[in-house]
Order: C-alpha cells, then sequence, then structure tokens
C-alpha cells in the first residue's frame, strides 16, 4: 500500500500547534526552574544532621521514582479536587511535573554533592565559613558542574514527558495534536508535525542549558576543562 | 621522656594530657605539649604516630575523647566552643592544597575575608593581592588551580589562609605532596613567615626544614610525646626512638 501523506490540513493549524508548543515550553519552564530548585534543597535535605528531614526527602524521591508520572498528575488533579482546591488543568500539570522531576533532580544532585572531595569542605571549614556559605559558595555549584549533562537530559526528558498531561486536558502540544488530528483525520501527519516540534523545543532547551552554562561555570568557558 | 612542662602565660597553643580513640585504636595517649607565641613548633614522626591527629585536634577537625586544649583563649575541649571563632584565629595548610577549584586564586582568597569578616571586595581584593604577592604569585590572582603547579597551588593556600588574619598558623604535612624542587619553594615562604614572627605548628617529614626553622621539635611516637626540645636535640637524640627515627633518614 503507497505511502499518501497529505499535509495541507495539519499545516493549516499551525497556530494551534504554536500554542501547543509555547505552554510545553511554559509547562518545562515551571517544572525546570522550581522542580530544580526542590530538587537542590532536597539533595541537601538527604544530607542534613536531623534523620526526620533526611527520612522525609528519602520518602518524596522513593515515591515519585517508584510511580508512573501519569499516575502522579492523576493523584494531584483529582486529589486537589476531593480537597475543594479548584486548579485548572495548566496549574495541575505543572505541579505534578515540579514534583516529578524536583525528586530526580535530587538523586542527581545528591550525586554532584558525594563527589565533592571532604577536603574542600574542611578547607571552607577551617576559613570559618557556615555551612549555608559552605554550600553557596564552595559545593553547589562545582557539584551541579560535575552532574550538569545528566540534570539537563533530565530536564529535557521532563518537557517530552509533559505530553502526558494531556491526559487532563492541559492544552499543550500532544493535546493540540490530539485535537488536530481528530479534525482532520490526519493523524500520522500531525503526529510527523508534534514530533517535529518536539525535537525543535529538545533544542531550543539544550541550547539554552548550555548558555546557561556559560554564565553558571565561567573556569570551564575560559579552560574548557572537566571539573 | 614524657614530661608536663608549667603553663607558659605567653602560650598560644596548649594541649594538655589529650586523648583521643578511633574506635579501639589509640591514637593520641596523653599529648602535652604549648607553643609560644612568635615561634615556631615542628611535630615529627612516624606515620601513623598520631601527629596530624594532634594538629588536627588544634583546629577541632577531631574532638578530644579527654584532655585540654586552649587555643588563643578559645577551650577547644569545651563542646559549647564557638568554631567559628576559633577557626578566625587558626589557620590551617592541608597536604592537598583543597584550593576551590572552580573558583580563581582571587576568588579563593577573598571568599572568607568578604563573607565571613564582611571585608568590602575592593578591600578584599587589595588584602589577596598582598598575600600573594608575599607568597610570590603577585601575577597569578586570576589563574584558576589547575593552571598553577603544586608548588603554586600550595602557596596560594597559605596564601588563602593568611589572607583571614590568623594569629596561628597550623601546617599539615604542606609538602608531602610535592617534589623536592617545589617543595623548596613552599618551604621559603613558610621561612619568610617564621621570620615575620607568625606562631605556627607544622607536621613535617622534612628534617632539614625542621632543624633549620623550628624553635621547639615535637617527637611523637605511638600517641604519646615521645622527646621534645629545640632543634638542636635532633642532632643529639636522648632517646633510642628518635635516634632511630633521625637515622632512618626520613
Amino acid at each position: 500500500m503507497a505511502l499518501n501523506l497529505d499535509f495541507g490540513a495539519v499545516l493549516e493549524r499551525w497556530p494551534s500547534f504554536l500554542d501547543g508548543a509555547l505552554l510545553t515550553l511554559q509547562l518545562a519552564g515551571v517544572a525546570t526552574v522550581v522542580g530544580g530548585a526542590l530538587g537542590g534543597v532536597a539533595a541537601i535535605g538527604r544530607r542534613s544532621r536531623y534523620p526526620a528531614i533526611r527520612r522525609l526527602c528519602e520518602v518524596y524521591v522513593e515515591a515519585i521514582r517508584n510511580t508512573p508520572l501519569l499516575v502522579q498528575i492523576f493523584l494531584v488533579y483529582f486529589g486537589l479536587a476531593s480537597l475543594g482546591f479548584k486548579f485548572s488543568a495548566v496549574t495541575v500539570a505543572a505541579l505534578a511535573l515540579t514534583i516529578n522531576v524536583g525528586a530526580y533532580t535530587t538523586e542527581i544532585v545528591r550525586a554532584g554533592l558525594d563527589a565533592i572531595p571532604r577536603g574542600q569542605i574542611e578547607a571552607a571549614e577551617g576559613l570559618a565559613l557556615t555551612r549555608a556559605q559552605i554550600y553557596r559558595h564552595v559545593v553547589l555549584l562545582p557539584a551541579i558542574e560535575r552532574v550538569y549533562p545528566a540534570l539537563t537530559s533530565q530536564f529535557v526528558l521532563l518537557m517530552l514527558a509533559s505530553s502526558v498531561t494531556s491526559q487532563i486536558s492541559a492544552e499543550e502540544l500532544t493535546a493540540v495534536a490530539n485535537y488536530i488530528q481528530s479534525d482532520t483525520y490526519r493523524a500520522f501527519e500531525t503526529y510527523i508535525v508534534v514530533a517535529l516540534f518536539y525535537v525543535a523545543l529538545s533544542f531550543l532547551m539544550r541550547g539554552g542549558f548550555w548558555a546557561l552554562s556559560l554564565v553558571l561555570f565561567p573556569r570551564r568557558r575560559r579552560l574548557g576543562t572537566p571539573l | 621522656m614524657h614530661t608536663s612542662p608549667p603553663a607558659t602565660p605567653d602560650a598560644v597553643v596548649t594541649l594538655r594530657d589529650v586523648h583521643k580513640s578511633f574506635g579501639p585504636l589509640k591514637v593520641l595517649d596523653g599529648v602535652s605539649f604549648e607553643v609560644p607565641r612568635g615561634t615556631v613548633t615542628a611535630i615529627i614522626g612516624r606515620s601513623g604516630s598520631g601527629k596530624s591527629t594532634a594538629l588536627r585536634c588544634i583546629d577541632r577537625f577531631e574532638t578530644i575523647d579527654r584532655g585540654e586544649i586552649r587555643v588563643c583563649g578559645h577551650a577547644v575541649h569545651d563542646p559549647a566552643l564557638d568554631l567559628r571563632r576559633l577557626r578566625q584565629d587558626v589557620g590551617i595548610v592541608f597536604q592537598s592544597y583543597n584550593l576551590f577549584p572552580h573558583l580563581t586564586i582571587e576568588e579563593n582568597i577573598t571568599l572568607a575575608p568578604t563573607a565571613v569578616k564582611g571585608l568590602a571586595r575592593a578591600e578584599a581584593r587589595a588584602r589577596a593581592a598582598e598575600v600573594l604577592a608575599k607568597v610570590g604569585l603577585g601575577d597569578k590572582l586570576q589563574a584558576y588551580p589547575e593552571q598553577l603547579s603544586g608548588g603554586q597551588q600550595q602557596r596560594a593556600a597559605i596564601a588563602r589562609s593568611l589572607a583571614m588574619q590568623p594569629k596561628v598558623m597550623l601546617f599539615d604535612e604542606v609538602t608531602s605532596a610535592l617534589d623536592p624542587e617545589l617543595t623548596g619553594e613552599v618551604l621559603r615562604v613558610i621561612e619568610a613567615l617564621a621570620a615575620s614572627g607568625m606562631t605556627m605548628v607544622m607536621v613535617t617529614h622534612e628534617m632539614g626544614f625542621a632543624r633549620g626553622i623550628a624553635d621547639e621539635v615535637v617527637f611523637m611516637h605511638r600517641g604519646r610525646v615521645h622527646e621534645r626540645g629545640p632543634a638542636a636535640m635532633l642532632a643529639a637524640p636522648t632517646t633510642p626512638e628518635l635516634a632511630q627515627f633521625v637515622g632512618s633518614g626520613l
């Protein structure tokens, strides 16, 4: 059977694709920034001197890493609703994605923190820096630099995984595609276009992370060597 | 020859009957010595004799089980000690330099004076330039640690400590990772520091250096101060252990 592709009707809907792509990017952006911060805090929390805090962070990470994203989204969606909160699908999607990526970020950042030699911390302690100052000035950035590729991959992965929020009708890229293919009956073409959009978004994010790395890691920018 | 000499009023560092175990392993077994202001004390001894541990106890990198440590008026043995005030008075330099690799040499040096002492950035930078010049690295402000040789890194680490204007400096085998040529350049910096009147305690394997620079040598053996005295004692040991240690050429 010959392949008969007709993109005409699909491409006519390009403004909708663009809206969906924009929302996908926004969801990914919020989850990356807030979830990244959450993961950083939880990674430090896993090294807390208080067992209760360590335990709490551990439970969070394990709960998220051992359940599917879609189920987490439904849990947030129906959980908030049954508590009487009325949030839009987009808000719920952003929240669920944030919680999800925060847990994975925790584990990645933790690996980076563990890779900081003990001597670095001792030197900082010897200079009378506080614990908070040591994290801020001595530990955090080198830790992140070491795991930066894994971290950015995780955020790109999250952007791709945000497609499942179409299940609660957040009108991101995949949800838009679902409408368009049912309107146009051109399912294959629609998803080809959507796939290309995701590829473009991935490259956009990777480019953004590369640019950010130039700001975050001036040593690497100047010397080009790994830490 | 383990004795407890009377307290010197001018002592910057005093250890009195200090005991410390790592699990079943007794590392310090009643260590006492003191370091008068403006003097250099060299702690020598075999690996495992407890000399590094003794030094690290002075800056509370190890807590002691029993005994007393006083440093610049701080009761280091007291669990309620304000660690950060102690460490503003004590500079410590490690065998592995431990410069912060992501920061330039200047940033390495200005970090603590700005963050801990609240120095203005411009003032901290002026101080960084000053201490770096002192260790002969005036042109390396903008370099990153990995661009420096081991000896230069160690000198930068000394400068980083000096920028906090400590009252006493601790050196923990600071030349052990360096080849003889680089060792020389670091030792010359320490010599100049001694000449400027800095109170210093150093754990070292450089016998010639200890003899040349130390006002007092503390020979540790099996967790105790086995023999202590002026550097001249290295030439005429009174205990067979020290004679053997010096004789082995370590």
